[in-house]
């Protein structure tokens, strides 16, 4: 199991366009991700429940990988919340 | 005549008939299902048939308004998809053994009351998402979707509310514009509808809908949010000039954008544009104005009821240079006094208020009030290209006096470590006769010169600009002040600085040529003017033909 914490930079948040990209991201692997914030946790491949999450700007949170390409499915994560949020 | 309001998107008049959009009649029925396996795939096929459409729709907007806001109905086929969203429609349809109609209509509440609980304006806003997928798949169980018939004639589409789905499905070509009673101008629906460049109206209310019908004629300003039902003669004339005013500034904009202001025969000026505030700034990039040759620095002060703080200040200039990306911004210091007052100044009742305790001349026997709008300027100078100028010159002196003030203050800055653009160009306004007959001395110790023709006339003819009954002896074209610009062009230029022109004369079209001839390097007016003058500047040719 890998784990990250990423305080999120975008303005708005995790909007419905980059939690649409996100769970584009977590599907291209086999890993299951979660993201969790602050208690609530949602699955990566599930872009509703993402959005429910309601994170905003500042606000820090927790992303899952765990599976068999684990290593390559949280690089790709880092890399995509730096990029996106 | 009937006149509603509500928040417009898009600055456009649109005048014609009304178009009232009807939904089709979605009341879902719990019916109950023994067949729960074949149900489902009922669901399933109307969810495909949903997504081919939400792409089809996608293509369609990726055409109109660009991937950037394309990618919502990419959203929606995502939302679609998502598994929380499918368990809890099959779920239902399982365990109630219910058809597929109420299982997405409750679904889509529960989804829908999600958003809407959040505290969060965007993501309330998201619960129309939901609803408008729902309702997509709803419509294909029921076999009634359809696109709505439109008549042949351009319309005015008035709604209940419209889904991005909606706004988008429509064929842009037929639609005027957008009205609908309800929704927020944040929704998806008023961005995409500000991208296909139609303009709408929303959150009108439900009494317009109630008593507007098909075929009714209507105008919708888009500048102020208005829609004139049945609109009368006088209202139907003033919006038609707004609106062929309006077309003719977008042509012109269309032409010039991003061309220089050359004469016929090659002779290059700036244009820039004259603000009063922060708020402003829209206007200037709307009209593409070169830069700001003159920013009123007084509206800190006539807004506030005590004196601006530096960091208030360094905020609002901080803004503007950086609004303006590089282009040039002169500001200018307070120029308070006169016709301008400010009760906490707690200024004295003056006989001739224009002769009297005004702008440098309070900035100088005052300097707490000067070095602290000074420090903001400097500080703010390594956001942009800052000019700084001084209103109200009269003598060398005084422009000694505010060289030292500046270096003191400079100096302050840079031993507490602030950075300072080595850039900033200074000037002065030449707005006295008397700066006007000692240019050539003031040339050698400024970078530009910008001559405020309002004070620069009322002084020299000896007019005062507030009394009206002296109106007819104002003559603005006088030989006089038009020789004090000459002069202090020619001073200017002798001695390498530069000179534009800030009062209203900058705008007057049958000055410009004189102005070119002068030599005058900037022209700065109101933004809606820069546009005009553009053009006229492009058919100019200074040199005589013969």
């Amino acid at each position: 199991m890998k784990q990250f914490n990423y305080t999120i930079k975008d303005e708005v948040g995790i909007h419905a366009r980059p939690a649409g990209l996100l769970v584009k991201e977590v599907k291209k692997f086999g890993s299951k991700v979660t993201v969790d914030k602050d208690g609530k946790t949602a699955d990566g491949t599930k872009l509703m429940a993402i959005m429910g999450l309601g994170v905003k700007c500042g606000n820090t949170v927790m992303v899952t990988v765990e599976g068999t390409d684990e290593d390559a499915a949280c690089e790709a994560l880092k890399t995509f919340f730096e990029a996106n949020l | 005549m009937k006149k509603y309001s509500g928040k417009s998107v898009c600055s456009v008049v649109a005048i014609g008939k009304i178009s009232v959009f009807k939904k089709q009649g979605m009341s879902v029925k719990r019916v109950h299902i023994d067949d729960t396996e074949s149900e489902k795939k009922r669901f399933e096929a109307a969810k495909s048939a949903s997504s081919e459409q939400l792409q089809a729709i996608y293509d369609k907007a990726l055409k109109e308004v660009g991937e950037a806001n394309a990618q919502i109905f990419d959203i929606h086929m995502m939302m679609l998809d998502d598994d929380d969203y499918n368990d809890s429609i099959n779920n239902i349809i399982e365990t109630q053994s219910v058809n597929a109609e109420y299982a997405v209509a409750v679904t889509a509440d529960n989804f829908a009351e999600m958003f809407s609980n959040m505290d969060d304006s965007y993501m309330k806003a998201r619960a129309a998402d939901v609803r408008d997928i729902s309702n997509r798949v709803i419509g294909n169980l029921i076999g009634a979707l359809s696109n709505g018939s439109m008549s042949e004639d351009k319309v005015i589409i008035c709604a209940f509310d419209l889904a991005p789905s909606e706004t988008v499905s429509f064929d842009k070509d037929k639609v005027l514009a957008f009205v609908t009673a309800h929704g927020s101008s944040n929704s998806h629906t008023a961005i995409l509808a500000r991208n296909m460049n139609i303009p709408a109206v929303i959150g009108v209310g439900d009494e317009f809908l109630a008593e507007i019908k098909d075929g009714d004629e209507a105008i919708i300003d888009g500048f102020t949010g208005e829609i004139f039902v049945d609109p009368d003669a006088e209202t139907h004339e003033r919006l038609l000039e707004k609106q062929k005013a309006d077309e003719h500034k977008k042509a012109l904009l269309q032409e010039l954008k991003g061309k220089e202001n050359v004469t016929l025969d090659g002779h290059k000026i700036n244009v820039f544009a004259n603000i009063g505030s922060v708020t402003d700034i829209g206007k200037v990039l709307a009209n593409d104005a070169g830069g700001i040759g003159l920013f009123r620095s007084e509206f800190l002060y006539l807004e506030n009821d005590d004196y601006p703080t530096e960091e208030q200040q360094f905020a609002a200039y901080k803004k503007v240079l950086e609004s303006m990306a590089g282009k040039k911004v002169i500001i200018r210091t307070l120029d308070i006094g006169a016709d301008k007052k400010v009760d906490y100044f707690d200024l004295k009742p003056e006989e001739n208020p224009a002769l009297g305790y005004r702008a440098i001349r309070i900035c100088l026997t005052r300097p707490e009030i000067f070095k602290t709008q000074l420090r903001a300027l400097y500080r703010a100078s390594v956001f942009g290209n800052l000019g700084i100028m001084f209103p109200m010159i009269t003598s060398v002196s005084e422009l000694k006096k505010i060289h030292s003030i500046c270096e003191e203050v400079k100096s302050e800055l840079r031993s507490q470590g602030v950075e300072i653009s080595n850039k900033i160009e200074t000037g002065v306004m030449i707005e006295t006769p008397a700066a006007a007959l000692i240019s050539g001395k003031l040339a050698q110790m400024v970078d530009f010169f910008s001559v405020g023709t309002n004070d620069l006339t009322q002084y020299t003819l000896a007019c005062d600009r507030q009394n009206p009954e002296i109106e007819q002896f104002v003559d603005t074209h006088h030989e006089a002040i038009l020789k004090l610009i000459e002069m202090s062009a020619e001073s200017a230029h002798k001695h390498g600085a530069w000179i534009g022109i800030c009062g209203e004369l900058g705008g007057d079209l049958e000055l410009t040529e004189a102005f070119l001839r002068m030599g005058i390097d900037e022209l700065s007016v109101s933004p809606n003017k820069v546009l005009p003058l553009r053009e006229k500047i492009r058919s100019i040719k200074i040199k005589s033909s013969d």
